[in-house]
């Protein structure tokens, strides 16, 4: 009988790990195919224009130079839903950075030296960069249900002006980069028709269907493989230009082709966080009672297509309030496309939502814990829908216990160590539960083998392990008796590692898939098994359990962040001293992989806090921090103690794992807590991120 | 390709085998390792030096390879993250303690954090301070590596991933 205890939850090892640590991984570019050319994009130097004319004798004399793609001779493509994929079709120029040619070359060196070579005029536009939450161009959009993106429920500027207790404040988040350490890159080859990619993405099966479209080819002449990705944080999560481009070059040349981005040409191409400006009005009882809970949020999006940073979504989930007001409106300029980062909406949102709770607690004289306690609730305020699960309250005393947030003395500017000025804040955090159809497959081989097949993305989450921990409960075998193979259209589709649902997605269709197989293993007990095993397949698509929209639940993470600072008095800077998350986000899978993405996704966190900054700069339409030397992510050094911890739910409303999707909710309330702390540290709140030295030292 | 005004043929040592690349006298040893000697743990991040990914040692010491022109390197020993641990043998201390304490999740920055350890483990036992070293230790005496000073000493290798604290706890776990 074979050892069946629980594989889900332990902290299994992850299993890539060896290939990773000896450099055998290989990621998209590292493939070496015969023939191989390199390329190498030209990015737009105006903010808006057309392109007027595009000299490339200089770019092909250049020696080994073997073509420059421009929108004068490139193929066409067929429809694209995502506009930044029509590389290459046109003349236009929607924002600085836009690709408008590309140059193909034997070797690495001489595309460069052809790309710096092509010269190209434009006919120039004035451009608009500006976010200005006034501006009247800016509108409500739809939310996902196709509904104005604007809530209301009672009267909530009446009962603003009517509250006895009442803050109004404005916060500002500035545009962020995700940064993933391995800039985006595909290595294309076409063979007699067929088009095989290695992609740096997030998940293969919507590259695929996208090149399918692009290319107008039947989907079954592409396999997109994307077997190790270097990180992704939503910025791999749709198809990006470089994919398209590369299989275009590889297409046009005879050759296979590989692009990988510069690092300086990513805040461009492949999406970013949009700045929000949001105004809350905060309306309370002298007792902390909210009343009245107003959230106004303001981003950009492009002119090429509509990228909504949903800031104010979270005040529908966090506090009841009678009278409410959220929404979200957007502003089309002449920038490069926002897209998704680690939780579009929730991480600006929480940061501006938990910043103004404390500046609450602090008016009402009442300690922010207890504030938070005081506002929570068992049913969704927005949807009048019971949480599937909700442990705030338990987060926020477990962390509370934790960080020893009982011997905090209330009062701002109370402890000081030397020059140093020494605070601690607390944030409240929040995550939706998402799920989407998957297909998996699962076999039984007669050496006592299974294997597990499905187009899941390990970017770094430890989806191998996790699924095959998943696996084995499912069919009651030791984990190390299950093989994973993700990462290739060739697998049975699944959709993107995105949104903390991947886990989710992926388990259940595996769950499946193995429990279909377990049946049809029990009916033949004692048999010896075929050389090719015996096999089982699932798809969750149309499964109404899977679909959570109609369901009548709210299904959210919840999670407390509390943070400790050191503050400088002379030179303003702050050092992070301690980080403690606790968080409720279902059944933990798996301990070890599961620490690493809260720790992770919390120095994230710490970084848009404190370092992470970019600068739209209104004469050029450029970011002007767009290298690892000007847009700063945090380092070794400035990531002190960090502890994360769970609170283990027993959710019966999620998935048959149990869980809820974690590789986003540990970098929401970061930013707000270690802001809270700021302020209890030196008794300044700043309303605009990142807190850095300059505006500390001139508010000090 | 042969050797010509624009490239040379560079004797040098790879992972402990003699190696005689033709490079274009722009190429960076990164490229030259990834792009012609299939090399590929040593990974492209940044290019320009600011992320530590691509991080080798050359004669012993820690380099961002992304800086350095391979057809200056005539004679140089370069250890890569493949040859840090024998073939086919068991895995290198830091490479099985990174893989213990779960010091990575994509594993992009991974080949550069070990090496880049190596490195610095290497410089505090030969008393080589940093910017956290107590200015008053004696100048060359082997420096104990302090959680503070791994941190300070690994912080020019980028993990956008976020796991510095097990990143600490790997290198702790071979020098303590």
């Amino acid at each position: 009988m074979p050892d069946t205890t629980s594989a889900l939850g332990a902290p299994t090892e992850r299993r890539e790990g060896p290939a990773k640590v000896t450099g055998a991984a290989r990621y998209a570019a590292e493939h070496l195919p015969g023939g191989l050319a390199h390329a190498w994009p030209v990015p737009a130097t105006i903010a808006r224009g057309e392109v007027a004319s595009v000299d490339d004798t200089a770019a092909l004399a250049v020696p080994g130079v073997v073509g420059v793609l421009t929108h004068l001779n490139a193929p066409r493509l067929g429809e694209a839903d995502d506009a930044t994929l029509a590389v290459l079709q046109d003349a236009r120029v929607p924002h600085r950075g836009w690709y408008v040619a590309l140059v193909v070359a034997d070797t690495l060196e001489a595309a460069r030296e052809g790309a710096a070579a092509v010269t190209v005029t434009y006919a120039e536009e004035p451009h608009d960069v500006t976010l200005d939450a006034a501006s009247p161009a800016a509108y409500v959009p739809e939310d996902p249900d196709g509904n104005p993106d604007e809530h209301t429920r009672g009267n909530p500027d009446e009962a603003f002006a009517a509250a006895p207790v009442r803050v109004d404040v404005t916060y500002e988040v500035p545009p962020l980069h995700n940064h993933p350490m391995e800039p985006h890159a595909a290595t294309a080859r076409w063979e007699e028709g067929r088009l095989t990619v290695h992609d740096s993405s997030q998940g293969a099966t919507a590259v695929r269907q996208t090149l399918a479209s692009l290319f107008k080819l039947p989907e079954e002449q592409i396999t997109v493989v994307s077997e190790h990705v270097g990180g992704g944080f939503g910025s791999k999560g749709t198809p990006r230009p470089h994919v398209v481009l590369a299989s275009m070059a590889a297409r046009e040349t005879g050759r296979p082709v590989k692009l990988a981005l510069p690092r300086r040409h990513l805040a461009a191409v492949v999406g970013h966080r949009s700045p929000t400006v949001q105004r809350l009005r905060l309306g309370a009882e002298a007792d902390g009672t909210l009343t009245t809970l107003i959230h106004e949020v303001t981003s950009h999006t492009s002119r090429v297509k509509e990228f909504v940073e949903t800031g104010a979504a979270v005040s529908r989930v966090m506090y009841p309030s009678p009278h409410a007001r959220t929404g979200n409106r957007v502003l089309p300029l002449d920038v490069p496309s926002p897209s998704w980062m680690r939780a579009p909406g929730e991480a600006p949102g929480m940061y501006a939502l938990e910043s103004a709770m404390d500046e609450l607690a602090v008016a009402l004289g009442l300690d922010p814990v207890e504030l938070r306690l005081r506002n929570d609730t068992r049913t969704e305020p927005d949807t009048g829908k019971p949480f599937s699960s909700r442990h705030l309250a338990e987060c926020l005393r477990e962390g509370a216990r934790r960080f020893g947030w009982a011997e905090r003395d209330p009062r701002p500017r109370s402890r000081a160590e030397g020059p140093v000025l020494i605070g601690s804040g607390v944030a409240a955090a929040t995550y939706p539960v998402l799920v989407s159809p998957s297909r998996a497959s699962a076999h039984a081989y007669p050496d006592g083998g299974y294997v597990i097949r499905v187009n899941a993305t390990d970017i770094g989450t430890g989806a191998r392990t996790v699924l095959a921990q998943v696996a084995a409960d499912a069919l009651g075998v030791p984990v190390d008796r299950v093989r994973t193979e993700v990462g290739s259209t060739d697998l049975p589709a699944a959709p993107l590692a995105g949104g903390s649902s991947g886990t989710a997605s992926w388990g259940w269709a595996v769950h499946e898939a193995c429990t279909r197989l377990a049946r049809r293993l029990a009916g033949q007990l004692g048999q010896q098994l075929p050389p090719e095993g015996v096999g089982a397949s699932a798809d969750t698509e149309g499964t109404p359990d899977t679909n959570y929209a109609e369901s009548e639940y709210a299904r959210h993470a919840f999670g407390a962040h509390f943070a400790e600072v050191g503050v400088d008095a002379v030179s303003g800077e702050v050092r992070v001293r301690r980080l403690l998350g606790v968080f409720a986000a279902g059944h933990i899978l798996n301990a070890r992989t599961a620490r690493s993405q809260f720790i992770g996704a919390m120095t994230m966190g710490l970084g848009m806090a404190l370092t992470e900054h970019s600068t739209m700069d209104k004469a050029f339409g450029d970011f002007a921090e767009s290298d690892l030397a000007s847009y700063h992510v945090p380092v070794n050094a400035d990531v002190p103690a960090m502890e994360a911890h769970w609170i283990d739910e027993d959710d019966p409303h999620l998935n048959p794992m149990g869980s809820k999707g974690i590789g986003e909710i540990g970098i929401v309330g970061t930013a707000a807590a270690i802001g809270n702390a700021v302020h209890h540290a030196t008794g300044v709140r700043l309303r605009e991120l990142p807190i850095t030295p300059d505006k500390l030292v001139t508010a000090l | 390709m042969g050797a010509d005004v624009f490239h040379s043929e560079v004797p040098l040592t790879v992972n402990g085998e003699a190696r005689r690349p033709t490079v274009d006298h722009r190429s960076t040893l990164l490229d030259v390792l990834r792009e012609q000697l299939g090399l590929t743990g040593a990974k492209k991040g940044c290019d320009h030096g600011q992320c530590g990914a691509c991080t080798v040692l050359v004669d012993g010491r820690r380099v961002n390879s992304c800086l350095l022109l391979a057809v200056s390197l005539e004679g140089r020993e370069v250890i890569t993250v493949e040859g840090l641990a024998p073939a086919g043998g068991d895995l290198h201390p830091l490479q099985r303690a990174f893989v213990d304490r779960d010091a990575f999740q994509c594993g992009y920055c991974t080949p550069g954090q070990i090496c880049s350890a190596v490195g610095a483990i290497a410089e505090a036992r030969a008393g080589r301070a940093s910017h956290v070293t107590d200015p008053a230790a004696d100048v060359g005496a082997p420096v104990e590596l302090t959680r503070d000073e791994i941190r300070e000493r690994l912080s020019g290798n980028i993990c956008r991933c976020g796991a510095y604290p097990h990143i600490v706890e790997a290198v702790e776990d071979v020098t303590r």
